[in-house]
């Protein structure tokens, strides 16, 4: 029924199926580079097919990962308190925003918008936190920064809030519900989709987020898992004295090579397994996010 | 009989305590916006009035707002050197690279997304083309690594050989290659995202109008040209224009992560976001890098002013404002 021509799909399939392994081919080789062992590294290069198996890399990580341990740990706390936080903030910042009757309503619309034009750029943004907050070197430093809120997103939440009817807001508000009530039962449960959203690009970017570590942190006890990648990739003597108990002679006995594909693995591992079941919503979301933008 | 005498009585009230009633009556609302508001004021108001440092001669010692005035020294330095020429270029070219190669492709990829009929294999491709858009830019600096590491890439030490060339290349350390590198991993990262955008404004166009093309024998390819293209050209001009919008900030970890920060690659890898970046973190010069930031904010500004009013004028709906 379709009007198809035979040679376009079939060429279609061609090339999407190309594209899609040129995707997939770098992972592929990080993580076989990772199962291969040391020696073979140095000798034949990473390769697809490991030349020679091994687990070296992370059983080496595993025996000594203590500081791989807490990274995660400070990644994952970073990621839920930033994204529950953030998503507070939009959420209360934009339902105002979506009503006719809050005061105020367009010079606070301006300044909001606003902030998605102009910025003050890196350094003052730096010397703000440091100079009068003090976030260098706390988690604070991690989550606050750039990250919690932004214009965009509240926009997007409020354009949805104002497509809600306007008769079930009026109608709790006769029942006796407060702005709050309203907000949290009839409103929240009704935006599903636009919070999902949001709270899924807030969640990947603060899983992703490498440069607020890289700015305000220093102490690698605070290093997210980012930051712990970020400085080994920079600093191969970083690994012997950090991640091992005796440094020195840890260098010649550490795979390095394939150290660092494990833990890059290992960083991005968790992003792997769990985009088979987000995928759907990640690809809503930049569908809802093109709409403006 | 009640309902009258009120609506009476609120018409008699002042002015003034009307309004005040009206605050008691929304305060909530009003309350409700604090912190956002707060985060804005703190996060993106602050930085903008931190610009004045760019006019004065950082010095510790005095505290950075005690600083001296320096006027625009700061800025006069900033473009006596080529680094103010390099940074510009790059990110400026970069950009149109970007921009003019990237549009195409994504099109390119959405509209052979828009012939596949299997939904499951339609699904597959998509969540596929889309993953290296989620990794973050310090993963995708190992996974360029494995490939073109001086001793162990695979590059230099399988592909190079296949080809006959024994002798690897260094690639960290030899600033032509980068143009090519960079916008390849760009294109590696952005092209399945972009093209799920174009994707989505496929999906809105009518079937009715290939239907009535079928019926007057346009063939597949045809129909593409003379409908799916022309029905996309206010979504292409409209992220076209946004995009030339930007084009005075750079992908700060495309530029920094990738190449390792290597300073043999400045020349080709230097944009505007990791001079500023160099320059808070000490390998530059803060004076010169806070004046850089700030020729970027105001340029930027610009720009997007300019692009937007562009905007407005091809359409009115596609406007960011």
């Amino acid at each position: 029924m379709r009007n198809d021509s035979r040679g376009l799909t079939w060429f279609s399939h061609i090339a999407m199926f190309l594209f899609a392994a040129f995707c997939l081919i770098p992972f592929v080789l990080l993580i076989s580079a990772s199962f291969t062992n040391q020696s073979a590294i140095v000798a034949n290069g990473y390769s697809f097919l490991p030349s020679e198996f091994s687990t070296d890399a992370y059983r080496y990580l595993f025996d000594r990962g203590s500081d791989i341990a807490r990274a995660y740990g400070v990644t994952v706390w970073i990621t839920v308190a930033g994204t529950l936080i953030g998503l507070s903030m939009t959420a209360l910042l934009a339902y105002p925003l979506s009503r006719s009757e809050t005061p105020h309503r367009n010079p606070i619309m301006f300044f909001v918008f606003f902030t998605m034009l102009f910025n003050g750029g890196l350094v003052p943004t730096y010397l703000v936190y440091t100079q009068f907050f003090e976030l260098k070197n706390t988690i604070w430093a991690l989550i606050v920064p750039g990250l919690l809120m932004n214009g965009f997103y509240v926009m997007l939440m409020r354009t949805f809030f104002q497509s809600l009817p306007k008769a079930l807001i009026e109608s709790a508000q006769l029942d006796g519900a407060g702005e709050y009530r309203t907000l949290w039962s009839i409103v929240l449960p009704l935006s599903t989709p636009v919070i999902a959203t949001i709270g899924l690009f807030l969640t990947i970017m603060y899983w992703n987020d490498w440069q607020n570590g890289m700015i305000y942190i220093t102490n690698p006890e605070l290093f997210s898992i980012q930051n712990l990648l970020n400085r080994i990739m920079q600093d191969v003597q970083f690994i012997s004295t950090n991640l091992s108990s005796n440094a020195g002679s840890a260098m010649e006995q550490m795979p390095t090579d394939s150290v660092k594909m494990a833990i890059a693995v290992i960083g991005v591992l968790p992003i792997l397994l769990a985009y088979p079941f987000f995928q759907k919503y990640f690809i809503k979301g930049i569908m809802i996010g093109a709409v403006k933008g | 009989m009640t309902q009258a005498a009120t609506t009476v009585a609120s018409q008699k009230e002042p002015r003034r305590t009307r309004k005040k009633n009206q605050y008691r009556k929304y305060a909530p609302l009003l309350i409700m916006m604090i912190p956002g508001l707060l985060y804005l004021l703190i996060n993106n108001y602050l930085p903008m009035a931190g610009i004045v440092i760019a006019f004065k001669k950082i010095n510790f010692a005095k505290g950075i707002f005690n600083s001296d005035w320096t006027g625009l020294d700061n800025f006069t330095y900033l473009f006596k050197t080529t680094d103010a020429f390099i940074i510009t270029r790059n990110t400026i070219l970069y950009n149109v690279v970007f921009i003019v190669i990237g549009t195409i492709l994504s099109l390119a990829c959405a509209i052979l997304l828009n012939e596949i009929r299997q939904k499951r294999l339609l699904k597959g491709y998509q969540a596929i083309i889309t993953l290296p858009h989620l990794i973050s830019m310090v993963i995708v600096s190992y996974l360029v690594y494995a490939l073109l590491s001086a001793d162990t890439g695979f590059i230099n030490k399988t592909v190079l050989p296949w080809l006959g060339i024994d002798e690897g290349i260094m690639w960290y350390s030899e600033a032509k290659y980068w143009p090519f590198i960079l916008t390849l991993v760009h294109f590696w990262k952005s092209v399945g995202y972009s093209s799920i955008v174009f994707f989505a404004a496929l999906l809105g166009i009518d079937e009715e109008y290939y239907e009535a093309a079928k019926l007057d024998g346009a063939s597949r390819l045809k129909q593409i040209w003379h409908i799916t293209l022309p029905l996309l050209a206010p979504v292409i001009t409209m992220l076209t224009l946004l995009s030339v919008g930007r084009i005075f900030y750079s992908d700060f970890g495309l530029f920094y992560q990738v190449p390792l920060n290597s300073g043999a690659l400045f020349e080709t890898t230097a944009t505007i976001d990791t001079y500023v970046f160099r320059g808070l973190t000490g390998t530059g010069d803060i004076g010169m890098s806070t004046a850089a930031g700030v020729y970027q904010s105001i340029v930027g500004f610009v720009l997007v002013i300019l692009a937007n009013y562009t905007v407005r004028r091809v359409s009115k709906d596609n406007a960011l404002f």
